[in-house]
């Protein structure tokens, strides 16, 4: 069977890879283990979150189909740090676990150019440096340009439950053994790291009425721009807390955890660690919040967020009895941890494509990040690339001064990961423009050149322009002074009398749209979210336009290419250690190597130098 | 250069173990212990010297390299033999100026503060410029600007935290950091209120000024100790400025003369360097005043010329001859009484312009925090004022707040 793009994995990097692909007009065949897996949620059942949030509004800009499967199955809707500015607001919904997967099933099945082929990659068929296909077990062959690896965990993977552990990617599926050695011949920089998740609970074993409960927000916003409205009911999540009893348990089953026996060696993320490591790490806190959270509008298992663990069954079962609401609580699955390989993401390109080998580009979990929407935007990422390279056109690469996605792609081909990577709000230098609320903005009208667009979103997107634009133009061209608005209800000082354009006055933090479009009156109909959009534009307005000349200077320096560099042993005067990172980072321009870990002003000077002389 | 009792010639880089043992056809000495070997050129076997050597193993080294050093005889004949010696053997070339602190620069054993400091150093003329540039050699503002870029990357922590994890875990909703904000920028104040490094370096610029023939040249000439500036009967002799320097009690002057000050002058070039003596004099640090003490600009030292044929009123601060030599000891002692509130006290480590200008970004930058409520903007804030000092050291990047983000709290649903 012959294609232009093959997908090695259907989880949300290989289903957000396969539909890029076929979008960009390439003809895809998407490989799984197994169809009807495609699209599950393999840990947590919630899309979005602080930073998650952003790369999911952003993959929707780009017409990916995380954020409409996520309004599909969402039956709990949280946005967070809605207290704080709007550039740091994640949304984050609970997603009905079979409903997601369906709507991504659904949405794949929809896509003409998109074939799903069920079964099991054994190996890479490669010729003369280039990828050719996808040999699988039964000996079928898959030719294609282009591959894209996004097998998650199952690369070597090995699960642990207490000190017993197996091969495996997923509880009760099988690891792709056989391809990671492949990839190990291969001579590819390749590390392990750890990961976990919690025991999954019986909602009808819980006494729900002890705990403190969280509502769904009431306000109606859904993830994707497209998406008209919620549509199935709203459930509460609900919180208990470890006590110093659970704190205990968990001690004494630490001889038991493969944590510290040794039997892990992988590094899991500081961000997300085990309960065990919380205990240890932190064990003058005398609690931890558990957030108990449904699994599905037709599903009694609870997934009890902030206990992921790797300990044997019976401390699991007495750890989460110790705790209120949970007395008689059944566990339906245990908790138990992962140990995966994954590449060193310093071997790919900007475009996610190996260095080391034509046509094999890589997304997911096995570029060392955490997270369905890392995952997923890093399918993006591969897909939209493989297909451009399949159909000869150039890369389509972000940019991280206008997309989370593109901060994401920096530091991980710059930097490398030391721990599973996850995306922060704080990892964006350029964070006041990259708010979730203005991705459409930010990258639709960029999508579309790179045909990643399809024609509904194309119009939506012309009219959500065409309204900013006109509101734009009324806000800037208005005139008032504080007198005016404190008529309109804003809790404005008096201060003598200052005339300013609506759009300035939106800088003070007491003015709001309301108050502006009560003084202007009769302005053309502009959905709420534009308004939204546009006054958190003004609010910011002087920050962006400080960061804008910070990012032009900047832009000036780092514009120079590195590409005749071709090994920093060359480049006099550089420590061995900072050799190691460039050579295996290859940043294209002087701008990504001031990222690379370790490189200090004076050592970019005499890159530079080196590169102004090689020119 | 002129022959010296001994001359140390240095090798820094991967080759300079293997050129140890190809110039004395024996291993390596033991690290850091000096050696006495004979050098034999391995060109020709011919002798070149005897002569103590040390092998320093990088990178814990000056430059951050492996480092040979061969402490041979001074004369100039035997330092070029070696020289030529080892520019003959493979991989090595003569180091260009400086080029041994831009590698420590880059291999990262000083930081550019370190760096500028070391250069200072080896320009010292003055006692007051060689205690300063050791000081900052030493890493005494590296030290503090290291732990000012720890408390912020503390506090952009706790904000980070509020952003990136609010509600998780033990990360509560708000934080609020203006006391440690309030405390930074006091200190950031103190160092920028402190005299700049310049004055040190360049010298305390001292303008001798007063109306024409009023013996400004004459005195300029004394207190050089020699005829620098032409001295007549004639009125406006001197036109342009001439500049001196001059070291006096282990501090650095500039000593400035400069054409009398009238206003009924019909000679044009005459006009021009009066127009130049003006600006000279509001740019002086000391303005030495000959004449009418009551026409002297604010601040300026009032001196009583030719005190040996003339008496003066007490409207003057110090009354001189720089013909006979009357009274120039006191107008030293002033000078340096002066100095010593112009430049940096003895222990003090002062800022150049550059380090002051990123310094006041800091602040600048805080200030800006201080008086945003919104922790989003503050975190912005604090992101500047930490690249203000990024600039000033090297570079620290995001990785170094999230290490300090991640070590104090327990994040993590």
């Amino acid at each position: 069977m012959d294609f232009d793009v093959i997908i090695v994995g259907g989880g949300h990097a290989g289903s957000e890879a396969a539909a890029a692909a076929a979008r960009m007009g390439a003809h895809v065949a998407l490989l799984s283990m197994d169809r009807n897996q495609i699209g599950t949620m393999s840990c947590n059942p919630a899309i979005g979150g602080l930073g998650k949030g952003h790369l999911v509004r952003e993959v929707d800009a780009c017409d990916g189909l995380m954020a409409r499967a996520a309004d599909a199955a969402a039956i709990h809707h949280r946005m967070l740090n809605k207290s704080k500015g709007a550039a740091v607001q994640g949304p984050r919904v609970q997603a009905d676990r079979l409903r997601y997967r369906d709507a991504v099933q659904a949405t794949l099945a929809a896509e003409p150019n998109l074939q799903i082929v069920e079964g099991m990659a054994s190996r890479l068929i490669v010729r003369a440096g280039a990828v050719e296909g996808v040999e699988l077990e039964d000996g079928r062959r898959l030719t294609g340009r282009a591959v894209v690896l996004a097998t998650g965990t199952f690369l070597g993977a090995r699960l642990h439950f207490g000190l017993d552990s197996i091969e495996g990617g997923r509880i009760e599926e099988r690891a792709a053994t056989a391809m990671a050695a492949q990839l190990r011949e291969l001579d590819l920089p390749m590390a392990r790291l750890k990961t976990g998740t919690p025991p999954r609970l019986d909602g009808r074993t819980i006494d729900w009425a002890q705990l403190e409960r969280q509502a769904s927000d009431e306000d109606g916003w859904t993830f994707s721009a497209m998406t008209a409205g919620r549509r199935l009911p709203q459930l509460a999540c609900f919180i208990t807390r470890t006590n110093t009893t659970t704190h205990d348990i968990i001690r004494d089953g630490l001889d038991r955890s493969p944590l510290f026996s040794g039997a892990i060696e992988g590094s899991g993320p500081r961000y997300c660690p085990s309960i065990e490591d919380k205990v240890l790490r932190f064990g003058d806190r005398d609690g931890h919040q558990i957030f108990l959270e449904p699994e599905g509008l037709d599903d009694h298992l609870i997934y009890p967020n902030g206990i992921s663990t790797s300990l044997p069954l019976d401390t699991q079962r007495a750890m989460l009895r110790s705790m209120a609401g949970l007395r008689s609580v059944e566990i339906v699955r245990p908790g138990y941890a992962v140990e995966y390989d994954h590449i060193d993401p310093r071997a790919l390109d900007p475009d996610l494509r190996l260095r080391a080998m034509g046509g094999i580009y890589c997304a997911g979990q096995l570029n060392g990040t955490t997270g369905y929407e890392e995952a997923a935007a890093q399918g993006l990422v591969a897909g939209a690339n493989a297909a451009a390279f399949a159909l000869g056109k150039s890369p389509v690469l972000w940019d991280r001064a206008t997309s989370y996605i593109g901060v994401m792609i920096d530091d991980l081909t710059l930097q490398g990961v030391t721990e599973p990577y996850r995306m922060l709000t704080a990892r964006a230098e350029y964070r006041l423009r990259l708010r979730a609320d203005n991705s459409g903005t930010r990258l639709t009208g960029w999508a579309l050149s790179n045909g990643l667009i399809s024609n509904d979103r194309r119009m939506f997107h012309v009219e959500h322009e065409a309204q900013r634009e006109a509101l734009r133009t009324i806000w800037q061209e208005s005139d008032m002074s504080s007198k005016d608005l404190r008529t309109a209800g804003a809790d404005l000082k008096d201060d003598s009398g200052v005339r300013r354009s609506g759009w300035d006055w939106l800088r003070f933090p007491e003015v709001e749209p309301s108050h502006i479009a009560t003084l202007v009156g009769n302005i053309p109909l502009v959905a709420n979210d534009v308004i939204a959009e546009l006054g958190q534009d003004a609010r910011y307005a002087p920050y962006v336009e400080r960061q804008e000349q910070e990012l032009a200077r900047l832009r000036a320096d780092s514009e120079l290419r590195l590409d005749r560099i071709m090994d920093y042993r060359s480049v006099g005067g550089l420590s061995n250690e900072m050799i190691e990172r460039l050579n295996k980072a290859m940043p294209a321009d002087l701008g990504r190597a001031s990222q690379v870990r370790g490189v200090t002003p004076a050592a970019l000077t005499a890159i530079m130098l080196h590169a102004r002389r090689a020119a | 250069m002129p022959p010296a009792g001994i001359g140390v010639v240095r090798v820094s880089g991967q080759h300079a173990g293997d050129v140890i043992t190809a110039l004395t056809a024996r291993p390596l000495p033991p690290p850091r212990r000096a050696a006495l070997r004979r050098l034999v050129d391995p060109g020709n076997g011919r002798l070149l010297d005897e002569a103590l050597l040390l092998w320093f193993p990088g990178p814990a080294t000056a430059t951050g390299e492996d480092l040979a050093e061969f402490h041979v005889h001074g004369g100039r004949a035997v330092i070029a033999a070696v020289l030529d010696c080892l520019a003959a053997q493979p991989g090595l070339r003569a180091a260009e100026a400086g080029e041994f602190t831009r590698r420590a620069l880059l291999n990262g054993r000083i930081d550019l503060i370190e760096a500028e400091a070391l250069g200072d150093l080896l320009g010292a003329e003055t006692e007051a410029q060689r205690r300063h540039a050791l000081l900052m050699h030493e890493g005494m503002l590296s030290r503090a600007v290291d732990a000012w870029q720890a408390t912020l990357l503390a506090l952009s922590a706790r904000l980070e935290a509020v952003l990136d994890f609010s509600g998780e875990d033990d990360v509560g909703e708000g934080v609020d950091i203006s006391r440690d904000l309030v405390g930074l920028r006091g200190e950031l104040e103190r160092w920028l209120s402190r005299p700049r490094a310049e004055r040190l370096r360049d010298g305390i610029r001292v303008v001798l000024a007063g109306p024409p023939n009023a013996g400004k040249s004459s005195l300029f000439n004394a207190l050089l100790g020699r005829d620098a500036a032409i001295v007549s009967e004639i009125a406006g002799t001197t036109r342009d400025m001439i500049e001196a320097p001059m070291q006096i009690g282990g501090h650095a002057f500039v000593l400035i003369d400069v054409a009398g000050l009238r206003d009924d002058s019909a000679d044009a070039i005459e006009l021009i360097g009066i127009d130049r003596a003006r600006r000279a004099v509001a740019t002086a640090d000391v303005v030495l005043w000959l004449g009418e003490p009551a026409q002297a600009p604010a601040g300026a030292l009032r001196l009583g010329a030719q005190s040996d044929v003339r008496s003066h009123g007490d409207d003057i601060d110090l009354a001189l001859s720089a013909h006979s030599g009357d009274g120039l000891d006191a107008l030293a002692a002033q000078l340096v009484a002066r100095a010593e509130q112009l430049t940096p006290r003895p222990d003090e480590a002062a800022l150049n312009t550059r380090q002051a200008a990123l310094i006041a970004e800091a602040s600048d930058a805080i200030a800006d925090a201080l008086s945003a409520g919104d922790p989003l903007l503050q975190a912005e804030s604090l992101r500047v004022a930490r690249g203000a000092f990024d600039s000033l050291t090297g570079r620290a990047g995001a990785e170094a707040m999230f290490d300090a983000l991640f070590g104090a709290f327990c994040i993590g649903k």
